[in-house]
């Protein structure tokens, strides 16, 4: 009889965590047993995709990544709506809320993040939600049809998004940023002007500039009171002003966490038997909210589980796209740029059109587009690259089509 | 309506027929006269695009008088006429007659010539009297009446077509006499040789058998080595030497002294010995050998001697008055030959008669019964202007001419209308170099609008006839004169009503004392140029008159070749040898100025640009002013293709582009005449060429001035297009060029603007900050575009850099034409280049990665894929946010079923 194989559990049933397994089953199909726990009563389903639910242009089966049967398919044991609530690294065995014990050999923790909440007066009332699950989206499409005010907290992505999503819904919609610049992770004042413009000519109401300092209301909440006295009336709040690790159960363990459980370049942690991938990992400093570095974490992590460890995970530089439809967004790198930087600017505010990279030297450092975002991601592979662009610097702005004759010389 | 009228082109002095047609919408069609002589239906771009010249835009329409502020202001004709009267009757009463004077052009009619000369010699008493004609073909008429006794070109252009051997001197024949040049070509083919003599390796030299490139100002050593070498080698013909010439020894002694050796002259004229001893042997054995000579011989401060040297070579061969041999004078101007003829120059007389001469005088006045006479010469066109200066001049006519732009030393020609009491121009064009230095402006019909006759460079005298309504106020210029010669109190003898009444009055003079003098002692004098065949035309005869070459004699037929019997002007009936010392151009280059300055025309424009400079076809060939030189000069000035420079001389300085590539010697600097304030901010050429004329004749040496050239440094280079004309006073570079529905601007400037994009919108007139308005700024290298699109047509634009290396000017131009700009135009813009003609990927699926559906669906169908991992695999699509994952599953199902059924 052959030696009983590995046992591999999973905490996430989220995108990071199966994307890992995936990998994992291309390089290794049979090396482990494999058992995910999850705190969601669903498969795996599309995060990214929450907003265009919201919005409804996706419907919810259009989200879904991997269905039940894919697990069964795959001889994998699922415990979804079933978090694992313990982790008892010296025995190597995890346990869930239903009391469900899993000894491991290997443990991938994949618990994602959780959204950062605003500790002001108020934050409990019914009515005040966060955007980060298909629960919370069921809430707020539950408000959208019974009331008729929304006030979304936070001018990120995914605060944009909500706005665009409920305003979609019929809900008349104020978009309330402590920052006078919309999305100003992503953009500069140049393209942040144009966006609020759209996002106002779609209806949107904007509060730049302004603090939230209670949510008010009898029963339920009925408005926000900003800092400056004055208040915004509001039967449903979303609060949506970022994300932190969620690192409560591995720090419960004796895990080091800083602000991430942190790990090494192979996405081990310091517990040489425990990988970490995804939002709820600190590498070299930084955390994560994007999904690009995720799949590439996934990559890296699938190889040394495998035993097949010959990658390292690179910080690389990030991007980003708004998820609205209509609004052709990007931006990556160092898109401020800095003193030596130089930037390439182009406008044309009839299309909605603005566009700038930021060069440092001979090579592209920066992105920011607005208004035709097609060619990004050359960009992004461009300043990923290092590749030297001086050769072709005047027409580097007006794309790839622009410049692929040239390229294609040099 | 659509009928055509036969008339004339008013450009070079090739002088081609023209069939002009109006439609209604007032369209202007143009084609070359089949029936006429001179062209035989053929015409060149510039005749081509005629219809695009007529326009009214920047016409005079008006008179116009300035003002005690300095401004100009309407006045009535009636007003306009008692001014310029009254100032030169001011003028000739405090400081006698010749302190006025008449500046002409070659442009002019012989009708308007005609009354212009009477005036001023018969009844103010001047010769003050001059002409363009005096910068460009002078030189040929003082070289015709040393050699044959009379303002005579022997041949015509049939000798062209017939002639083995053709030697084009100092002529760009190719793009300054085009029809001609078909002629030459056309006898080449048939096996003619064509030699051509020129510094330049000009466009002319590309279909030459040989080109010769002098030092310039050698002319003369090449043709006394030349007249040398046919003694030498027996090419002489005795028979016709000894009959019909005079002065060989003298002529042939100089020759033989300074140019007998080949090797020598090869030498001096900087040309390898073979090639002109290949040149030499060719002329010797091609009895039938045109020299067609133009500017580069007679712009010299030799160009009479250099006429003349051409001459004795065919007066010694008696290659003259033959089939296909002659020397033959090309003209640049379509009626210098008329204005020689009714004497508008200031050392003639009239109709072929001297100054100097008594008889002549006797016979004119009396012809013209005039209350006085001229007596003594006027002042030639670079004395006249000298003599502004000095204050003996107080009061000028000018005459559709530029003198401001087309004179040598022409900062210096300005200062010296500055200097006059009474400046009066009449012009077409209402803002003009030299306008600008007038007191009174005088509009005139221009081309298709005026009636009379001119005479091109083979005799051949061809109606001008209108096919437009006269524009505004506009008139005759030989009305304008009468007019002027009525108030000024000479009732009598200019009655004139129509242009048929000066002609026949022109042609009755022509042949009035026209006979040898006989016992009767009446005046007598016997001239070739005869128009007594026409002198009785009636004005049905003279609306409809054919061309017809002069001499015109009683029977009413034209000549087509003088002096085939061998008797020539001169009263003994022979021709002059002239001897010819060779001398070099007055100005020799130094260390300060050590190259030299040559000038001359493009193919496309003509003299100062007022009528081609219209013409969006003409534009395109050679927009901007240039300075054409050889790349070691341009690296030994600090100047590189492309970039501005400044050319200096002694007198003046100019700035325009460097470029090569125009076939210079070291050593040697070529630029165009043409442009002028109107056009550029500082391209007259005129003002840099040194004010020294041939003695004889008194024509500029337009082509040898010593100069330098000199970095132009400027900040930022610069295109602009609008649809109005852009303000250009602030800008330290800039030349206008004409386009279809536009007006471009080249540009450059001394210093780059603080903000780009604020210096654009307000020069552009965009200052609307809801103005559509693109643009495009990488200030680390210095460039900025703006586009400024108005009712989605594109309004003006922009585009500036820190070196002159600026996107193609063609496509933007192009747009111009467009009521409407689609989305993948408007996208291309601030490049400058239409939408890529390349793979289209079609709209964007994946916006992540940014892969279209053409690129999507190519992948699916060439490599059978069918997951979605498998085209993230192929081309990245949906490898990201995964968003686009259900259409890419839709795209597989599409291709499945296409493969299906």
């Amino acid at each position: 009889m052959s030696r009983p194989r590995p046992r591999l559990v999973v905490v996430g049933n989220g995108m990071a965590g199966i994307r890992t397994v995936e990998e994992l089953l291309q390089l290794a199909p049979q090396l482990y047993d494999i058992t995910v726990f999850g705190a969601e009563p669903h498969g795996n389903y599309n995060r990214i995709l929450l907003s265009m639910l919201l919005s409804g242009e996706k419907r919810p089966e259009e989200l879904v990544l991997n269905a039940p049967a894919w697990y069964a398919a795959h001889g994998i044991e699922l415990h979804a709506g079933d978090p694992v609530v313990a982790v008892d690294r010296s025995r190597r065995v995890v346990r869930s809320r239903r009391g469900v014990l899993r000894p491991y050999d290997r443990l991938l923790v994949a618990t994602g993040s959780r959204p950062a909440t605003l500790p002001v007066p108020g934050s409990g009332l019914p009515g005040v939600v966060c955007f980060r699950n298909i629960h919370d989206v069921e809430r707020m499409l539950e408000s959208a049809g019974r009331y008729r005010r929304a006030a979304v907290i936070g001018g990120g992505l995914l605060g944009i998004e909500a706005a665009n999503g409920l305003a979609r819904r019929g809900m008349q919609v104020t978009l309330i940023h402590r920052s006078h610049v919309l999305l100003n992770q992503q953009l500069d004042g140049d393209a942040a002007n144009l966006l609020a413009r759209n996002l106002e000519g779609r209806g949107l109401a904007l509060r730049l500039g302004a603090e939230t300092s209670a949510f008010e209301g009898a029963r339920r909440v009925e408005r926000v009171r900003l800092a400056d006295g004055s208040h915004v009336d509001a039967d449903l709040v979303v609060i949506a002003i970022g994300v932190q690790p969620d690192t409560a159960l591995m720090r419960a363990s004796g895990l080091y966490c800083e602000r991430g459980i942190v790990v090494d370049d192979t996405l081990q942690t310091y517990d040489p038997h425990v990988y970490a991938v995804g939002e709820c990992v600190q590498h070299r400093q930084l955390t994560f909210g994007l999904v690009a570095p995720v799949w590439e974490q996934a990559r890296v992590c699938a190889s040394h589980l495998a035993r097949l460890g010959h990658r390292r995970y690179r910080t690389r530089q990030s991007d980003a796209r708004l998820k609205v439809t209509g609004i052709d967004l990007y931006s990556a790198g160092d898109f401020l740029g800095r003193c030596g930087t130089e930037d390439l600017v182009l406008r044309d505010p009839r299309r909605g059109i603005y566009k700038r990279l930021v060069l440092s030297g001979n090579r592209l450092a920066g992105v920011v587009l607005y208004g035709d975002a097609r060619d990004g991601g050359w960009y992004f592979d461009l300043i990923n690259r290092g590749t030297d662009v001086g050769p072709w610097r005047d027409r580097l702005l007006f794309g790839q089509a622009y410049c692929q004759p040239m390229a294609a010389q040099a | 309506m659509d009928v055509r009228v036969s008339t004339t082109c008013p450009y070079c002095g090739v002088g081609c027929g023209v069939l002009a047609a109006v439609d209604a919408a007032g369209t202007v069609d143009i084609a070359g006269e089949p029936a006429h002589g001179s062209n035989r239906g053929r015409l060149c771009v510039k005749g081509m695009a005629l219809g695009e010249t007529v326009d009214l835009q920047g016409r005079l329409l008006h008179p116009l008088v300035r003002d005690g502020r300095g401004a100009f202001s309407r006045v009535r004709w009636d007003d306009a006429i008692d001014k310029v009267a009254r100032g030169f009757g001011r003028v000739i009463e405090r400081h006698g007659p010749d302190a006025v004077a008449f500046y002409l052009s070659g442009q002019l009619l012989t009708e308007d010539y005609y009354v212009v000369n009477k005036l001023a010699k018969g009844y103010i008493g001047t010769a003050n009297i001059d002409t363009n004609s005096r910068l460009c073909m002078s030189s040929a008429v003082a070289g015709h009446k040393r050699a044959f006794g009379e303002d005579v070109v022997p041949g015509c252009y049939e000798d062209l077509d017939q002639a083995e051997l053709v030697v084009l001197v100092g002529s760009n024949t190719a793009w300054c006499h085009p029809v001609a040049f078909q002629r030459i070509m056309a006898a080449r083919e048939a096996g003619a040789r064509v030699v051509v003599v020129d510094p330049r390796f000009t466009s002319t030299c590309e279909s030459a058998d040989l080109h010769l490139p002098v030092k310039p100002g050698t002319d003369v050593w090449l043709f006394n080595g030349l007249l040398a070498f046919l003694f030498r080698h027996g090419a002489m013909d005795a028979a016709f030497v000894e009959a019909h010439t005079r002065g060989l020894s003298q002529a042939l002694s100089v020759a033989r002294r300074e140019a007998a050796d080949v090797a020598e002259v090869a030498r001096i004229c900087g040309v390898r010995q073979p090639d002109l001893q290949a040149f030499y042997e060719l002329f010797a054995r091609s009895g039938r050998a045109v020299t067609l000579f133009s500017q580069g011989v007679n712009q010299s401060s030799s160009g009479t001697d250099k006429v003349n040297s051409i001459i004795n070579c065919h007066l010694l061969t008696g290659r003259i008055g033959k089939p296909g041999a002659g020397p033959f004078s090309i003209t640049g101007q379509p009626n210098a030959m008329g204005g020689r003829e009714v004497g508008g120059l200031a050392n003639t007389l009239a109709a072929h008669m001297e100054l100097h001469d008594s008889v002549h005088r006797e016979i004119v006045q009396a012809f013209w019964a005039s209350p006085r006479m001229a007596s003594r010469p006027g002042l030639k066109a670079v004395e006249l202007f000298d003599a502004m200066l000095e204050g003996r001049v107080k009061a000028l006519w000018i005459m559709g001419t530029n003198p401001v732009v087309s004179l040598p030393d022409a900062d210096r020609a300005r200062r010296a209308l500055d200097a006059c009491e009474l400046v009066v121009c009449s012009d077409i064009m209402e803002s003009t170099d030299t306008n600008r230095h007038a007191h009174v402006l005088l509009p005139a019909l221009g081309w298709g609008e005026k009636d009379g006759s001119v005479t091109n460079s083979e005799r051949r005298i061809s109606r001008q006839r209108p096919f437009l309504p006269a524009p505004g106020e506009a008139r005759a210029d030989w009305r304008i004169v009468c007019d002027v010669a009525r108030r000024m109190g000479f009732a009598r003898g200019f009655e004139f009503e129509t242009p048929h009444g000066i002609f026949a009055e022109h042609a009755r003079l022509t042949a009035f004392g026209n006979r040898a003098p006989r016992a009767d002692g009446a005046p007598a004098a016997p001239r070739v140029l005869d128009l007594s065949g026409l002198s009785a035309l009636t004005p049905q005869q003279y609306a409809t008159l054919a061309p017809v070459q002069w001499p015109v004699r009683a029977n009413g037929a034209g000549t087509r070749r003088l002096f085939a019997d061998g008797r020539f002007a001169h009263a003994d009936g022979r021709a002059r040898f002239v001897a010819t010392p060779a001398r070099a151009p007055v100005n020799a280059p130094d260390r300060e100025y050590p190259l030299v300055l040559n000038t001359g025309r493009v193919r496309d424009h003509w003299h100062t640009m007022t009528r081609t400079g219209k013409s969006p076809r003409l534009a395109g060939h050679i927009g901007e002013p240039y300075i054409d030189m050889h790349p070691h000069d341009a690296l030994r000035s600090g100047v590189r293709e492309g970039e501005l420079a400044r050319v200096g001389s002694r007198w003046g300085s100019m700035v325009a582009r460097v470029r090569h590539g125009g076939g210079m010697l070291v050593g040697n600097v070529f630029v165009p005449i043409h442009w002028n304030d109107q056009f550029a901010s500082d391209a007259r050429v005129g003002a840099v060429v040194n004010p020294v004329v041939d003695p004889v004749s008194g024509e500029p040496e337009f082509k040898h001035t010593p100069v330098r050239v000199e970095p132009f440094p400027v900040r930022w280079y610069g295109f602009a297009f609008g649809r109005r004309f852009l303000p250009t006073s602030e800008l330290t570079y800039w030349t206008l060029i004409r386009g279809e529905r536009f007006f471009r601007y080249e540009l450059a400037h001394w210093e780059r603007p603080a903000d780009c994009g604020t210096w654009a919108r307000t020069w552009l007139g965009a200052g609307d900050p809801d103005a559509d308005w693109l643009e495009y700024e990488d200030s680390g290298s210095g460039v900025y575009r703006a586009v400024h699109v108005r009712d989605e047509r594109i309004e003006s634009c922009l585009f500036l850099s820190a070196r002159p290396d600026l996107p193609s000017r063609q496509w933007l131009a192009s747009l111009f034409a467009r009521e409407h700009l689609d989305d993948a135009d408007r996208a291309c813009l601030l490049i400058g280049e239409p939408p890529g003609a390349g793979f289209d990927s079609g709209p964007v699926v994946c916006s992540c990665f940014g892969v279209g559906r053409n690129t999507i669906c190519d992948a699916i169908r060439k490599g059978g894929l069918d997951t979605p991992a498998a085209i993230t695999a192929a081309v990245r699509a949906g490898g990201n946010c995964g968003s686009c994952v259900p259409e890419l599953q839709r795209l597989i199902a599409e291709a499945r079923m296409t493969r299906e059924t």
